[in-house]
């Protein structure tokens, strides 16, 4: 494969950046059986920002972003084309440890879904899987830190033993958090995080994704597009499948390039 | 919405909307509609508690005259004899007996000869005493020898006629060429009871020991230890195959023909009436395979295919109850799919599962048909020494002396049901406990 930027295709031409891209995605199709889910999308995900995914509902941002670490794989009839890579190395090659592949590429969902277990086993139960832990000291060190970096630490301190399950909703999507930077991954994808969430918790999200932000290469896809606005730093514009835009996010929300997306910013449609 | 549709595109021939006036909540067609609705669900209600009550009326009745004829099962009448331990009549050498290696001469005494002596103390009633209570006396000297050349009062099992009598079993105002029994033998019953001969106590024979011919001496003790092997078998393999299963089937399985295939078999499977299975289990394992007839090894493999089906279904149920997005979770961090299912999908749907186990292995506990063709109601006098011996099992049990004739067995047939019903609901409560604390931990 080849992770030389192919500028100018069919549908938005990749962004060059001042660094290597995390990750980067050529021609990308997706099927879902007959029906193409995803037309012809190259885009560069950097890690010193972060990248909101927008659209109307079943554009194909969601199908998108799930083949950034291979969640697709779990369903049967979904098929990739193209190439999508992670620091170069591509990661459909039949070489790639998708085990090891989502230890790098964690990911967020639309619903907070901990384990039915302790506060602390959700956050350990990542490191534990990956061996990053040698003792006991050390996993409650990964395990602080995570819930630290989540901005949960506080909150739970007291309680690790207690049931992930019985928190807020906002807590739990924190603690989705801090369970997928427990296993240090170095980009992290989430899918309409806030989505379930009042507009309170919806804030301490928005404002961990921006203390997070440098340190991990994110991904965000949102119906919200003031969220985007808000927390992202470039924006790509997803209508039918295809890639239609993509831009600082302040030039996609000022100055937008194409009709449609201007269309769907000033809510024409969506 | 096709004609919704017409009839926007063709505006001419649209109906137009009619109006209507306010709906009159209290006029009387709509209070008499509202009155009917409120008498239909109380109906409804009525006839549901009506259903419950017949059924537990039915299970009532079905309690009530099993422990009324099976309490007596767990007694047993016994005679006070006083036995003088001769040697010369047990035809032994005291010296011989005190050297070492005396205990087997002991064991091979003549004890049926010294029952007969002792008998005689009876009088006319000498032969009212089970055939084999020659069995107390050794058993007696066999525990402590030095009762060899002295005298002892035991308590010795009574025939079943003499046992049913002292337990009022029999209807005395009756014609004697009717009611089962001769005057003979109630006027030998009076004799010992006038003499204070007689006591009823716990029959701890009938718990512990195996089948015999005679009612007095016949135990449940070998059929329930035959199920106990067969079930063990049964757990050992239906389980680990029905979950394996069924976590394939759920979580591996490509979809498609080759799955629908696999599933309705599966389901027909659940359906087959059981005593295909034991002719399955007779041509293969007892024909082909050449393992021991009537043993619990035999029965369990067998057991295991009939509830294996049960099994996968219900574990099925389980695991697809179990959210997508805690599968999700485990992926996106990480875990490989063998990872998702032991750390996550398993502990979360074993409630389920075991629940289906309760209902798969409750059923084989009950099951005899397929059972008989495998030899498995045999007459076996010894408990069970192992899994490849040749056992019963409990319902078999119920079944062989249901079809005795002699009278001792009515009230041995119900005891014998409900120490099934004892076990039952001991593994149910069992199950349950587990369950519950299983669904606790998450």
């Amino acid at each position: 494969m080849s992770i030389n930027p192919a500028p100018g295709t069919a549908s938005g031409p990749a962004i060059g950046h001042n660094q290597e891209p995390k990750m980067t995605a050529r021609r990308v199709n997706v099927f879902y059986g007959q029906k193409q889910a995803i037309k012809d999308v190259s885009i560069d995900v950097s890690s010193d920002h972060v990248t909101a995914f927008i659209g109307p509902s079943g554009c194909g941002k969601s199908t998108f972003l799930r083949c950034l670490n291979r969640m697709n794989d779990t369903i049967d009839s979904a098929r990739v084309e193209g190439t999508i890579a992670l620091d170069g190395q591509d990661i459909y090659a039949p070489q790639m440890d998708v085990v090891q592949l989502r230890a790098r590429v964690g990911m967020v969902f639309q619903k907070p879904n901990p384990f039915p277990k302790s506060i602390y086993e959700n956050v350990a139960y990542g490191p534990r899987l990956h061996g990053l832990a040698r003792s006991k000291a050390d996993m409650d060190a990964i395990v602080e830190s995570a819930l630290r970096r989540a901005g949960l630490w506080d909150e739970v301190k007291d309680r690790l033993d207690e049931s992930g399950t019985a928190m807020s909703g906002g807590q739990q999507q924190r603690l989705c958090i801090a369970r997928a930077i427990a296993v240090d991954p170095e980009v992290i994808l989430m899918d309409e995080p806030c989505s379930a969430l009042d507009p309170i918790a919806t804030a301490r999200i928005e404002e961990l994704i921006d203390e997070l932000r440098g340190r991990y290469a994110i991904v965000i896809v949102t119906h919200n597009m003031q969220q985007a606005a808000r927390v992202s730093q470039k924006t790509a514009f997803f209508h039918l499948g295809s890639l239609v835009e993509y831009d600082d996010t302040s030039t996609i929300f000022t100055n937008p390039r194409e009709t449609r997306t201007k269309d769907y910013i000033t809510g024409r449609y969506g | 919405m096709s004609t919704v549709l017409t009839a926007m595109a063709d505006d001419a021939a649209a109906p137009a909307i009619t109006e209507r006036g306010p709906t009159d909540w209290a006029s009387p067609e709509m209070q008499a509609r509202i009155a009917r609705r409120y008498r239909g669900e109380r109906n409804f209600r009525r006839l549901g508690l009506l259903a419950l009550v017949i059924a537990a009326s039915f299970l009532a009745f079905l309690l009530f005259t099993i422990v009324r004829d099976g309490w007596s099962g767990f007694q047993r009448s016994e005679a006070r004899l006083d036995v003088t331990f001769d040697a010369a009549v047990l035809g032994v050498d005291p010296a011989a007996v005190r050297a070492p290696g005396g205990a087997a001469l002991l064991a091979r005494a003549d004890y049926p000869g010294l029952l007969l002596k002792a008998a005689e103390q009876l009088g006319p009633a000498e032969d009212t005493l089970s055939d084999a209570a020659w069995l107390e006396l050794r058993d007696a000297l066999l525990a402590d020898p030095a009762l060899l050349g002295t005298s002892a009062t035991l308590w010795v099992p009574v025939r079943s006629s003499i046992d049913l009598l002292a337990k009022g079993k029999y209807d005395l105002t009756a014609p004697a060429d009717s009611r089962g029994v001769s005057d003979e033998e109630v006027a030998d019953w009076r004799r010992l009871a006038r003499e204070g001969r007689l006591r009823t106590g716990f029959n701890t024979a009938f718990l512990l020991g195996a089948d015999s011919t005679e009612p007095e001496l016949a135990g449940i003790g070998g059929a329930a230890l035959g199920s106990l092997f067969t079930l063990l078998i049964t757990i050992a393999i239906a389980f680990p195959l029905g979950v394996l299963s069924a976590v394939w089937l759920e979580e591996f399985a490509p979809r498609g023909r080759l799955a629908d295939i696999i599933e309705l078999s599966i389901n027909n499977l659940a359906a087959v009436p059981s005593i295909i299975f034991g002719l399955l289990g007779l041509a293969f394992f007892l024909n082909i395979a050449g393992l021991p007839r009537s043993s619990p090894l035999v029965g369990g493999i067998t057991l295991a295919l009939m509830i294996m089906p049960v099994i996968v279904i219900a574990a099925r149920v389980a695991i697809k109850a179990v959210p997508p997005s805690i599968r999700d979770a485990a992926l996106g961090i990480g875990a490989s799919p063998i990872q998702v299912v032991f750390h996550h999908v398993l502990p979360l749907a074993l409630p389920g599962i075991m629940t289906g186990t309760i209902i798969g292995v409750a059923r084989a506990l009950g099951e005899t048909a397929p059972l008989l063709l495998i030899g498995m109601r045999a007459f076996v006098t010894d408990v069970p020494q192992g899994v490849a011996a040749p056992a019963t099992v409990l319902p078999m049990q119920v079944f062989l002396w249901s079809d005795d004739v002699q009278r001792g067995f009515v009230e041995k047939t119900s005891a014998a049901i409900l120490v099934l019903l004892v076990i039952l609901v001991l593994m149910n409560s069992l199950a349950i406990y587990l369950r519950n604390r299983f669904e606790r931990r998450w």
